[in-house]
Order: C-alpha cells, then sequence, then structure tokens
C-alpha cells in the first residue's frame, strides 16, 4: 500500500487553531457524548411514556404509542433531522421560525432532540415488552392492593420492566451515541465530523479514521462495563439477573 | 404558512427523483442485503464452528462493526476502497472506484455484521435433533446446513431479515455524506438547485414513510401466517 | 454386527456418563436397551453411529471402527438407520421428499428411483396418502412412521432405535411399534433404547439394562424377565411393570 504512514500527526497543531489534531478529535468526542447524553435523556422519558401508552389496555392509548412508533421508525433519522432543522422553521409562525434558525448551537440541539425522539420510539418498543413479560398476576395484584394504575406502573411494574430490558437498552444507548454521528449533515461537528474535517486539513486519512475508530470502540468498551455495574447494582436477589 | 410553497418543483423533478434516486437507493437496498445475507451467513457459521479461533475472529468482526456509527463506516470504506482495489488488482497505484461499488461494498461489509447476528440466532433456534437426524441419514456437515439448517433457519428469521431490510432501506440515505444522489441526494440536488428545501424535503420524508411503512405491514401480514403455520 | 468394547464416556472432566461398556449385536438380532432415565442408555445408543464421540474403547460396526478419525462417518452412517424419540422429520420438506433427500444427496440415486423407493416404504408403513403432506400435518405416530421409513429408504444394515415412543400419546404406540415388530421378523438387525417391555418379551433376543452408565445386564431375554440378577434391574422392572 503506498500510502504515508504519519503518526506524528496527531500532535502538529491544526489549521483550526485550538491546539493539535488531537485536541481536535477531543473536543469531537466530547460533543458526541453530551449530544448522546442529552438525546439519550429524551429518550428515556418519551420513550417511557409511549411504552406505558403502548401496553395500556385502552384502545385509544395503544392506537397513540401504535402511530408514535410507526412515525419515528419508518424514516430515516438523517430525513428527521432535516425535517426539524431545515423544514420546521419555516412551517412555524415567522417569530418562531426566525428564534428557531438564530438559536446558538441549533445543530447540537436539533440533534439531541432529533435524536432522542428518534430512540424514543426504540425504547417504547422495549418497554412495552418489558412490561408484557411480566406476569399478568403482578399488575392484578397491585390492583387487589388497592394501588391505582399510575401507582402500579410507578411501584411495581415500572422497576420491574426495566430491570428487564436493561440489556436492550445498553446497546439503544450505544446506538444513540453512534446516532450521533448522522447530524454531520445539519453540521454538527462531533467525532466522526471532526476525524472528517481532520483528514481534509491533513490528508492523513486513515490515522484520522484510525483514531475516531478507537475512540469510538472505547466509549463502547466504557458503556457495557458501566451498565454491566448498573445492572448488578440494580439486580433482585432471585430474580432475573439477580444472584 | 403553506402560501410560500411551491409543490410543483416535484411533479417537475420527479422523473429524476425515481429513476435516477429512487433506483440507486432500491439497488443498493436489495445488492446490499443480498450481499449481506450471503456474508452475515458465512460470519454466522464460522462463528458457530467448532474451530475456536474462526468463532473468535468472526466474533471480533461482528463487534468491532456494531460499535461503529456507519457514518464512519461509509467514511473509512470510501478512502479505503480504491486501496483494496489495489490491492487486489496488482495495480500501481489507487484504482478509482464508482460511488456504487463503493457504497455496496459498505454496505454490504457493515449489514453482514447484523444479519450474522439473525442467521446464528436462526441456526442456534433449530434444535440439535435436526442437525443430527441429518448425520444419521449420513449427510456430511455441508448438506446437512445447506438442505436441512440453514433453509429453515432462513424460513424462521425471514420476518426479521426483512425488518432489518427495512432498517437497511432507510440507512442508505446516509450515502448523502458523500454528495451520492441516492433518493434523499437527488432530492437535496433538487433542493438546493431551486431554493425548495421545505417542499423537497417534505415530499422525500413522505416517500420514505410510505415505502418503509408498506413494507413493515407487509412483514406484520408475513409474522402471522408464519404463526399459523407453526 | 456391532461390537462395543470398554467404552468409557466423559462430559466434561468429572462427569462420566458411560462405564466400560462392553456388549455386540449379531446379524440379525434384536436387542432392547432399558433402565432408568439418565443411564446413558441413549448415549449409548448415539455412539454406535457416532452422533456422540466418546474418549475411550471401541465400537465396530460391520468390521469398520467407528471411533477411528480416518473413518468415512457420513458413508457410515448411510448404513445403519436411526429413529429418534423426537422423530426428527425434516419441517420444510414434504414427507416424500423427507425420504427422498439423503437417497439423492447420499446414495446419488436418481430423483425417480429415490420416488419410488420412497413410496413403497410409505406404503409399507400406511402412510402413501400423506406423500406431499408437511410433517408439521401429520400425528405423533404418523411421523415417527414416517421416520422409520426415511431410515429403511436407505437401505440400512441395521436399524438403530432410540426411545421410538416415548414421546408419543398412548394410543399411537402401538401402529409404531408394529411396524418395528415386522422389521424384526424379517431379521433386521436391530439395537432399540426403549420401556416397552411388552415389545421386548415379543420380539428381543436379549435385553440390556443400563444404569448410572454402567451395563448392569446383558442377558437373553428370557433370563431377564425370568429371573434377572442384579437388585437395581429388579427394582426397575417391578417399577416398570406395576402400571
Amino acid at each position: 500500500m503506498n500510502y504515508n504512514w504519519n503518526w506524528g500527526i496527531f500532535f502538529e497543531p491544526a489549521p483550526s487553531g485550538t491546539g493539535s489534531y488531537l485536541d481536535m478529535l477531543l473536543s469531537g468526542l466530547a460533543l458526541t457524548i453530551k449530544t448522546a447524553l442529552l438525546a439519550w435523556i429524551i429518550a428515556l422519558i418519551f420513550g417511557t411514556v409511549i411504552g406505558i401508552l403502548r401496553s395500556l389496555p385502552s384502545k385509544t392509548a395503544s392506537w397513540i404509542g401504535f402511530g408514535y412508533v410507526e412515525f419515528f421508525r419508518n424514516m430515516p433519522l438523517l430525513v428527521q433531522l432535516f425535517l426539524w432543522f431545515f423544514v420546521l422553521p419555516e412551517l412555524l409562525p415567522r417569530a418562531a421560525g426566525i428564534w428557531m434558525k438564530q438559536l446558538p448551537n441549533a445543530p447540537f440541539w436539533t440533534a439531541a432532540i432529533g435524536v432522542g425522539l428518534f430512540m424514543s420510539a426504540r425504547v417504547a418498543v422495549q418497554l412495552a415488552a418489558g412490561i408484557g413479560s411480566l406476569p399478568r398476576g403482578q399488575q392484578q395484584a397491585a390492583t387487589a392492593l388497592g394501588l391505582t394504575t399510575a401507582q402500579g406502573y410507578r411501584y411495581v411494574l415500572l422497576p420491574m420492566a426495566f430491570r428487564i430490558i436493561m440489556p436492550p437498552l445498553t446497546s439503544e444507548f450505544l446506538n444513540t451515541i453512534k446516532n450521533t454521528s448522522v447530524a454531520i449533515t445539519i453540521g454538527l461537528i462531533e467525532l466522526t465530523g471532526q476525524a472528517r474535517a481532520m483528514q481534509e486539513f491533513s490528508f492523513q486519512v486513515f490515522e484520522a479514521f484510525t483514531a475516531a475508530t478507537v475512540m469510538y470502540l472505547l466509549i463502547n468498551i466504557v458503556v457495557v462495563t458501566g451498565m454491566r455495574f448498573l445492572e448488578r447494582g440494580l439486580a433482585i436477589p432471585g430474580y432475573i439477573s439477580g444472584k | 404558512m403553506f402560501d410560500n410553497l411551491d409543490f410543483d418543483v416535484i411533479r417537475r423533478s420527479l422523473p429524476y427523483l425515481f429513476f435516477d434516486g429512487m433506483t440507486f437507493t432500491l439497488m443498493l437496498t436489495a445488492l446490499a442485503a443480498l450481499g449481506g445475507l450471503v456474508f452475515g451467513t458465512l460470519i454466522a457459521l464460522m462463528r458457530l464452528s467448532s474451530y475456536k479461533l474462526l468463532g473468535r475472529i468472526a466474533g471480533l468482526y461482528v463487534d468491532f462493526m456494531r460499535s461503529l456509527p456507519l457514518v464512519l463506516v461509509i467514511f473509512w470504506f470510501y478512502f479505503l476502497v480504491p486501496y483494496i482495489g489495489q490491492w487486489l488488482t496488482g495495480a500501481p497505484r489507487p484504482i478509482r472506484v464508482g460511488a456504487f461499488t463503493s457504497t455496496l461494498v459498505t454496505f454490504i461489509m457493515f449489514e453482514a455484521a447484523y444479519f450474522s447476528e439473525i442467521m446464528r440466532a436462526g441456526i442456534q433456534s433449530i434444535s440439535k435433533g435436526q442437525p443430527q437426524a441429518a448425520s444419521a441419514l449420513g449427510l456430511t456437515y455441508s448438506q446437512s446446513m445447506r438442505y436441512i439448517v440453514l433453509p429453515q433457519a432462513f424460513r424462521n428469521m425471514l420476518p426479521v431479515l426483512l425488518t432489518q431490510t427495512i432498517v437497511l432501506f432507510q440507512d442508505t440515505s446516509l450515502v448523502y455524506v458523500l454528495s451520492i444522489p441516492d433518493f434523499l441526494g437527488a432530492a437535496s440536488k433538487v433542493a438546493q438547485r431551486d431554493g425548495r428545501l421545505v417542499e423537497m424535503y417534505l415530499f422525500a420524508a413522505a416517500v420514505y414513510f410510505a415505502i418503509s411503512c408498506l413494507a413493515s405491514y407487509g412483514v406484520r401480514r408475513l409474522q402471522a401466517r408464519i404463526a399459523i403455520v407453526r | 454386527m456391532i461390537e462395543i468394547s470398554h467404552v468409557n464416556k466423559w462430559y466434561g472432566p468429572n462427569f462420566q456418563v458411560l462405564k466400560d461398556c462392553t456388549t455386540r449385536v449379531a446379524k440379525g438380532e434384536v436387542v432392547v436397551v432399558c433402565g432408568p432415565s439418565g443411564s446413558g442408555k441413549s448415549t449409548l445408543i448415539k455412539c454406535v453411529n457416532a452422533l456422540e464421540p466418546f474418549q475411550e474403547g471401541q465400537i465396530i460396526l460391520d468390521g469398520i471402527k467407528v471411533n477411528d478419525p480416518r473413518t468415512d462417518l457420513p458413508k457410515l452412517r448411510a448404513r445403519v438407520g436411526m429413529v429418534f424419540q423426537h422423530f426428527e422429520l425434516f419441517p420444510h420438506l414434504r414427507i416424500i421428499e423427507n425420504l427422498c433427500l439423503a437417497q439423492e444427496k447420499v446414495l446419488g440415486r436418481s430423483h425417480d428411483e429415490a420416488v419410488a423407493r420412497g413410496e413403497k416404504l410409505l406404503e409399507r408403513v400406511g402412510l402413501t396418502a400423506h406423500a406431499s403432506k408437511y410433517p408439521a400435518e401429520l400425528s405423533g405416530g404418523q411421523q415417527q412412521r414416517v421416520a422409520i421409513a426415511r431410515a429403511l429408504a436407505m437401505d440400512p444394515i441395521a436399524m438403530l432405535f432410540d426411545e421410538p415412543t416415548s414421546a408419543l400419546d398412548p394410543e399411537m404406540i402401538s401402529e409404531v411399534l408394529d411396524v418395528m415388530v415386522d422389521l424384526a421378523h424379517e431379521g433386521m438387525t436391530m439395537m432399540v433404547v426403549t420401556h416397552e417391555m411388552g415389545f421386548a418379551s415379543k420380539v428381543a433376543h436379549r435385553v440390556i439394562f443400563m444404569d448410572r452408565g454402567e451395563i448392569v445386564e446383558d442377558a437373553l431375554k428370557t433370563e431377564f424377565f425370568g429371573s434377572p440378577r442384579s437388585e437395581r434391574a429388579q427394582q426397575f422392572l417391578s417399577k416398570i411393570l406395576s402400571h
């Protein structure tokens, strides 16, 4: 392969003037994590609400849940980000649209909300499945004790269901992190974006992408390990994953 | 709110959007799904093989691919494929590879990781008695895989494989980052040329939505039918 | 025909499933293997056509050493028929296709030849009318008869039965046993793992009793039913025959 490797490139100053190429990549890494965390919070909140709706016996509730999930699942994430970023401000009343367009960090907020809502549909599906996998007697027992439906979910069903779906939630969180890279298309210079920028400035394609790859692998390892500890901490003795 | 919109731009660009853009998207989806399935099945067989080393290699590949964002993988292969081509053909310098070939290689390699997990689950879902009965009849390992295990695994996993293909269909839109005119890329080109972002992106969203909805409805029907047959 | 000598088999380092098993089945002989569950009888019969590997001892099948790495196992297995507890028909193939597959792929018979042979055997087990159905459309008893026909289609020199009736509803057991009795009367060499003592007393020449991986008794039928020597065999018989 006639390619000029130069691993020292990371310590050379980047043309952006904010330090070395390594600093550039690290700032991208930080932005990836920040965006992903906010998106994940949004995904958990909306996903929980919709997941509950999907598990309710009411026809209307489950239709709303179904519609929500189908809406966010049947469009490419990229297209959804375009809708939030380019289309929504134009369709809102003038003042609101202008406010949105002039928002500082607009790519960041759009990415976090867009990825968050996209992922919330998947969280909802997982949660509804988790609730569905609980024995029916649990809900009946809660009702028999005089708990309202809301209390039943809050104190009985959700704590169990979330423990059950910890493994799939871990991989959805990882997906959230990976999906933030789609926001490169609306100008968010996160980790992949910085690697791309470094490639354009320095022409050291493979060093840049290797570094980004290693960083993504590290994120994965950290998240998987962290979630395993969390899972162990939350495990109930004698019940699923508990020992 | 809609008063200054011009939806005629859609009508005018329909031939370009569908004959060029959608053809690219659907071709890429179909070929990547096929290639991903073939490679994915091979990887799954490697993972389940009794040669530990082979299994480890396959497992590493799958874990590696699955921890990277597709956008990064697209960039990787965009720059790597010319070198791979050079290495394969022994050419003196990196060879120029067309956008379609480059993205096809990317998606096959990427999707193979996901398809392999599905096929692995499918193979494992088949009771041990089936390959045992096959070898008791004198079939070799490869015959037993080919005639007994894989057909059943494929059939059992068909709904999941199709669902993954719908995800793949949506993911192909990410070739946008290479300015390749797939369906979204074509829509975006028109949008920017005519300054009609709202109309074009709404239309693109509606088309993706309609196709994906229809396809996932089809998968649900299929799933219900399979459930009855079992 | 089948010679088993000093076979030892372990699962893992500590658990021994077969302990020094030695016996033989002569040409035309019918041998019934019985014993409590977990006694290793299914494992032993699966060692005969090398579906289960074993660590020590040897098994010789029609003059060929089964546990010789140079042995062409597929070829060897094609010459002994095996019938499984759970039938193991191939659910994605029609009945006639189940019968033809190995004939064509292993024996290299033409499709027409295979179909002709298959139809003949279906007629023999009384299932001609079901040739183009799928396995799931047949009752358990019918499926097991198909499985026997499938094994016979390979023109085996011996037949191995691994608890062929224990997954069947009581009313279907006799239709399967009838086929097996006919086979025995025709002089087929058979090794049968079963609890059906009626079958054993009707057609078996010898009965082997296994317990905890050992062959405890290996006696002529009359001796076994007349006066089993070991206490364990006596207990087993009284339990089985008491209902």
